[in-house]
């Protein structure tokens, strides 16, 4: 908060002071004004009323045309220096004398006019008509300039001056004091509110001065600062909680990295033993019994061959389900290689690697042209060859078998398909047809270890995308593999049925 | 046919040998084969101390190698071979049960010059040694200073 630029204090100084001034100007003019206006008409009152007693005086004179008489009664205007003229007319109209004695006559009117007194430019004239017992003798003329009138109004205006000013100057003594009543609280409560602005300290508190409306407004301030206060501890208290979670959750989520990180390595620890020391005891197993049969070939009987020749079968299955394990095992934890792959030349060299398989088989291939997808070749491989050779596996027994292998293009996902006519499946066990060991066919049926389709759901998942299928027992069975076109548009662990 | 190259076969496992011998002997080929049971053993013999101090100079002409073995492991052995002067042109196969990429790509690192995993089915396992011992101890022109005798 910046420091205002200029002070409420200087502005209730201003108020009061343009009040006070602008009625003391208008009192003094309203005074000096009536004044002049009472002044004026006290002035022609005793104009009017010297004319009146010359008028009388000069009754005698005009009577018996004394001229000399009437000159001398005239005369007596000596003693009022502001009378400068006056005239003595007779009845017929005629100037009869004149003061001063010498006067010009083109200074005077040349006959009286009206009666009565009024103001002339800068003189105030007066007609006075001469009568004696009812009969008009003549008229008096009087001309008085203004002198007395201006020299009193300068003299006055100048007292109503200097009593508006030192008014003024009381006026401005008592508002500067009377302000401070009014600014100083002000003042104390705008220092607090810029100390709290720029200090960010809200344990400032204004103490109460007054019991006005600034009163009000200082316990309104103290009272939001109090809650502000509250509201700030309390987002301190949340922020150092907040932290302390923050480092507790990074904490443990570097405990559980590391706990993850162990028994990642303990479960590579794991397959590497089985993947070793598992297999050779089966080795050992189906080795001997291969051995005992070549030793005891002559001897044996019928069922005794039978024996070692399942004990030999097992060893041999155990030993593919061991592979299929791991394989499914590093398909988890392999890196992922990110490239293009070309689905049409996959499936072709998927087809080749199914060779012996289908050697002595009547398949119908159906493949369409198909496009590439961004993905990891050797996942994407591994997935293909299970669903091919599921399709050939489980077209066993039909004469065409079909296999048709195709792609529906969506907007952001390449969906796959590999249809077959073969024996397809109970849409009630869907759900578990991807599952690890789990399979909807016995052993005797078609042989099969039940990871090969779990390996299918990983190798996509690992590729953000979702598998399942259609079948009819009987009838076929159709694979979807939707790989999206862009790796990482998905969620990892979005998946279908 | 007139000469077989001397088999160095380095496997802890007595069922193994019983069965690598069995292999072998189904095509004739065991009647040169010295059997060593841990990678101590073989280091010594190919070094010819302790107890293979007295034994005739010269190398085998392949080394079957398996990977776990006590005291020294087989990739320590042909990382020791592959240091040595003389040893270091002798072939060396790894005979394991191990598919692990880790140990494969290590072999290789080291400088094998091949891994067989041994499979599971005994007819596919006398099919493998055949063509290793066939290879290996007949086929391939072994280093000079390599032992061999008449078959």
């Amino acid at each position: 908060m910046k420091a205002p630029r200029t002070t409420i204090q200087r502005r209730l100084v201003t108020a009061m002071m343009l009040t006070s001034t602008t009625v003391l100007v208008l009192t003094g003019a309203a005074l000096v004004f009536y004044d002049t206006v009472s002044f004026r008409q006290s002035l022609a009152r005793s104009l009017a009323t010297r004319a009146e007693i010359l008028a009388a005086n000069s009754t005698a004179a005009l009577a018996f045309a004394n001229r000399d008489d009437a000159v001398q009664v005239l005369a007596a205007l000596k003693s009022d220096p502001s009378t400068v003229l006056a005239a003595l007319y007779d009845g017929q109209g005629r100037r009869f004398a004149t003061y001063p004695a010498d006067l010009a006559a083109a200074a005077l009117p040349t006959a009286p006019s009206r009666h009565g007194s009024w103001f002339e430019r800068s003189v105030i004239v007066v007609h006075q008509p001469v009568v004696e017992e009812g009969r008009r003798l003549g008229t008096l003329y009087l001309e008085s300039d203004l002198r007395a009138l201006t020299g009193r109004l300068r003299i006055f205006t100048l007292v109503v001056v200097l009593a508006v000013l030192g008014s003024i100057g009381v006026a401005f003594a008592l508002s500067s004091w009377l302000q401070r009543g009014i600014a100083q609280p002000v003042r104390t409560l705008a220092d607090a509110a810029r100390h709290v602005s720029e200090g960010k300290d809200y344990a400032v508190r204004v103490s109460v001065v007054s019991d006005d409306e600034l009163g009000v407004l200082t316990d309104a301030f103290n009272e939001m600062l109090r809650e502000i206060q509250q509201r700030d501890d309390a987002l301190r208290a949340s922020e150092a909680s907040l932290r302390q979670l923050n480092g507790d959750l990074e904490r443990r989520v570097q405990a559980h990295t590391a706990e993850l990180e162990a028994s990642n390595r303990e479960l590579e620890a794991f397959s590497y033993s089985v993947s070793h020391d598992l297999r050779a005891p089966l080795r050992h197993i189906d080795g001997f019994a291969d051995l005992l049969r070549r030793q005891t070939l002559s001897s044996l009987d019928e069922k005794a061959r039978r024996y070692i020749e399942t004990i030999s079968e097992s060893a041999k299955n155990m030993g593919v389900l061991i592979d299929d394990l791991l394989s499914f095992s590093r398909m988890g934890r392999s890196e992922m290689q990110q490239t293009t792959v070309g689905l049409g030349a996959l499936i072709a060299q998927v087809r080749t690697a199914l060779g012996a398989e289908v050697a002595d088989r009547e398949i119908v291939w159906n493949v369409s042209d198909l496009p590439e997808v961004p993905g990891d070749p050797a996942m994407l491989r591994i997935a293909l060859m299970n669903l091919l050779s599921n399709a050939v596996k489980y077209t066993r027994g039909r004469t065409p078998a079909l296999i048709t292998v195709g792609t529906i293009d969506h907007e952001d996902e390449t969906v796959l398909y590999v249809r077959d006519n073969g024996a397809g499946f109970d849409m009630a066990y869907v759900h578990k047809l991807f599952g690890v060991f789990q399979r909807l066919h016995s052993n005797e049926e078609f042989e099969g270890t039940g990871i090969g389709l779990a390996n299918v759901r990983r190798v996509v998942q690992r590729h953000g995308g979702r598998v399942w299928a259609e079948g009819e027992s009987g009838k076929g069975a159709t694979f979807f593999l939707a790989l999206p076109k862009h790796i990482g548009t998905r969620h990892q662990d979005r998946e279908a049925a | 046919m007139n000469q077989l190259g001397r088999v160095l076969l380095a496997e802890d496992n007595a069922k193994d040998v019983e069965l690598t011998l069995a292999a072998l002997d189904e095509h004739h080929l065991a009647n040169d084969v010295v059997v060593v049971r841990d990678g101590a053993e073989a280091w010594e013999y190919l070094c010819r101390h302790g107890r293979y101090a007295a034994r005739s100079p010269g190398s085998p002409a392949v080394v079957l190698l398996d990977l776990k073995m006590p005291k020294v492991d087989g990739l320590e052995v042909l990382k020791r071979m592959r240091a040595d002067e003389s040893l270091r042109t002798v072939p060396v196969v790894i005979l394991t049960s191990s598919r692990e990429e880790r140990d494969v790509v290590e072999s290789y690192r080291l400088g094998v010059n091949a891994y067989v995993v041994k499979p599971v089915a005994f007819d596919e396992f006398i099919v493998a040694v055949k063509n290793l011992g066939l290879f290996w101890a007949v086929l391939n022109e072994p280093p000079p200073n390599s032992a061999r005798r008449a078959a």
